[in-house]
């Protein structure tokens, strides 16, 4: 679709009078595009998979215990042994009460998560108020310092000072979390239990301080990139005033970069909340509604990856668990979009467009 | 539906012929084992190949029903509703193969008073009925529960067993193996933990009586072995069906002599 302005040389022309097109171009823009639909294609498809699994459980489907009859013994290999050992009463479970009640809102709302169990009870509660305890902590120590590290990088360093710091801050995000979360089992929660004389020793604490550990280069990266996008006018407005560098940089710069940095804690808000191998490490996996922060919690991503190879497909329990997973991934998602789309974009250009 | 059980039973029953690699899912409690097997077997059968994972006997037991392995270790037996999709998905019951005996013992700190409790203690102690160590002779000081995740076949046999069914207490920590049970104990004196015998190193074995009036035993080869001991459990490996060629070769082996000697290497107890 050439414009009919544009001069075509000759040498471009066919032999239809329309310019030639290269095979070669075509076929590696389509590539390209195609590549950016996978994507995209992959994204839709996780979502929809992800929600399919969950889906009978909104749909009001799935029971909330499920009744087996008795089908008789699997056969034995090898020589009977005189029976010495002792056994538990066979098949306990078929002594679990008949119902046909249908998992619902009250179940989901329960305020214990025992899904093995002779009476199981599906009440996430206790799994989101842990996620929320791990995350407020890991946020309270990683917000604070991300910011003011981004801060001195961006406006009171020397120059060979940012060079160094940014990338070295910016390994911490190379960490694998597991190794973050083995070292907060066996180093970080001795440290802390001997500090603060604590009872239990895995607790959200020690989780929430091995899970800021993960969270800092996130929120450092973001703010840095936030405050180093105020238009210099405003340094150079400052200082010309009178205002010293930290006053300048306290006072100026970090409120002018707030929606950049807000965004930067949401962005870290959604990966504690979604981290799996440090808190199912470090947190001591206990289902516990209690509003302490030194005691043991279960958070959902620990419940997802703990308890996800036992069950079997299509169990209640593994319905619950791909509800636990939407769950999750349409708050870590809601959080990007609206740390992405709206802040980011909407809030900074109204500051850029004040300069 | 239909067609995906025949598919996998044609592969399944395919397997032995192309003499493909055994895998073998499940119990943390026995990968240890497992894997000894394995290396025995392999060494002395260079054709065979052998895979071991661990990830726990529900894993194993799952792994078993959607088909995913030839051998299953678990350290609890198989359920009702287990069976029951079992024979859904390729219409058998499946083969149980008793392959060694466990002591499950109850750990406790180096540093803690307390040397005896009986079953109905240990009941209590993890049902959340008593939390404070005075209460059964030790020190004034909370009893922190530690636990396994429930895709533990020793968290299902200490409940079904130990427990008779009831829930364990909502503030019981649950870790992921034997190992981190051991190691939390290890740490902290007020802990309380249980696990199979073979992995205590650096814990104490708390002395267990069936009830106030009998005598506490320890874990070891003979109170195991008479049945004396009160938490003495079968380790158990399922398969599909009968076993033949390569994998009958291998299962027979386990549970020769040769095999329950290295059952006894490795600390546990053999089956006969």
């Amino acid at each position: 679709m050439t414009p009919p302005s544009v001069e075509i040389p000759s040498s471009k022309i066919g032999i239809w009078g329309k310019p030639r097109r290269r095979p070669l171009e075509w076929l590696i823009e389509r590539g390209i595009r195609a590549t950016a639909f996978v994507c995209l294609l992959l994204i839709a498809l996780i979502f929809v998979f992800v929600f399919r699994e969950a889906l009978p459980i909104v749909l009001g489907k799935v029971k909330a215990v499920e009744i087996t009859e008795s089908v008789g013994e699997s056969e034995t290999y090898g020589e009977d042994p005189a029976p010495t050992a002792s056994q538990p009463k066979k098949d306990l479970e078929l002594e679990a009460e008949a119902s046909d009640e249908i998992i619902g809102v009250k179940h989901i709302l329960g305020k214990e998560w025992q899904p093995v169990s002779l009476k199981p009870r599906f009440g996430i509660l206790p799994l989101l108020l842990g996620s929320l305890k791990v995350t407020f902590i890991a946020l309270l120590f990683a917000g604070p310092m991300g910011i003011f590290a981004a801060l001195y990088t961006s406006t009171l360093a020397p120059k060979w000072g940012k060079e160094f710091m940014k990338p070295t801050i910016e390994i911490l995000a190379g960490f694998p979390s597991v190794v973050v979360g083995f070292f907060a089992l066996i180093v970080l929660a001795s440290i802390v239990q001997n500090l603060f004389g604590l009872q239990y020793r895995l607790n959200a604490f020690v989780g929430g301080l091995a899970m800021a550990i993960a969270v800092i280069p996130v929120i450092y990266t973001v703010s840095e990139d936030a405050l180093a996008a105020v238009p210099k006018s405003f340094t150079e407005a400052s200082l010309a005033v009178g205002a010293s560098k930290w006053e300048t940089a306290l006072r100026v710069i970090l409120p002018a970069a707030t929606p950049g940095i807000f965004a930067a804690v949401l962005l870290g808000f959604g990966r504690a909340f979604g981290e799996t191998m440090i808190v199912l490490m470090a947190t001591g996996n206990a289902a516990m509604l209690s509003p302490g922060f030194f005691e043991p919690v279960r958070t959902v991503s620990a419940t997802i990856g703990a308890e996800m190879a036992e069950v079997v497909f299509g169990d209640t329990h593994y319905r619950m668990l791909f509800l636990l997973g939407s769950i999750l991934f349409v708050i870590s998602f809601g959080l990007n979009a609206v740390a992405e789309f709206f802040v980011r974009n909407k809030l900074m250009k109204k500051f850029k467009g004040a300069s | 539906m239909k067609l995906k059980s025949i598919i996998a039973l044609a592969l399944v029953g395919a397997l032995p012929l192309t003499a493909g690699p055994i895998t073998v899912k499940g119990s943390d409690t026995m990968v240890i084992l497992a894997q000894r097997w394995a290396e025995a077997y392999m060494s002395a059968h260079p054709d065979a190949t052998i895979q071991v994972t661990g990830g726990g006997s529900g894993t194993g037991i799952s792994a078993l029903i959607n088909g995913t392995t030839d051998i299953c270790n678990s350290s609890r037996p198989m359920k009702a509703p287990e069976r029951e999709k079992l024979k859904q998905r390729f219409s058998s019951l499946g083969v149980e193969i008793k392959s060694a005996k466990d002591g499950l013992a109850v750990y406790a700190n180096e540093a803690n008073p307390v040397q005896e409790l009986t079953l109905d203690q240990v009941k209590d102690i993890y049902t959340g009925k008593i939390t404070n160590w005075k209460d059964v002779g030790g020190s004034d000081t909370k009893i922190v529960l530690y636990s396994r995740e429930n895709n533990s076949g020793t968290y299902v046999y200490f409940r079904d067993f130990v427990l008779k069914g009831k829930d364990f207490s909502a503030s019981a920590q649950n870790l992921p193996g034997t190992a981190a049970v051991v190691n939390a104990v290890s740490k902290d004196p007020n802990g309380i933990g249980y696990g199979g015998s073979a992995y205590a190193k650096g814990v104490r074995f708390i002395k267990i009586k069936k009830d106030a009036g009998s005598e506490a035993k320890e874990p070891n080869a003979e109170t195991v072995k008479d049945g004396s001991y009160p938490i003495t459990r079968y380790l158990f490996m399922y398969l599909r069906s009968r076993p033949t060629g390569a994998l009958k070769s291998y299962i027979d082996w386990i549970l020769s002599p040769e095999g329950q000697e290295i059952v006894t290497k490795v600390g546990y107890f053999p089956v006969k």
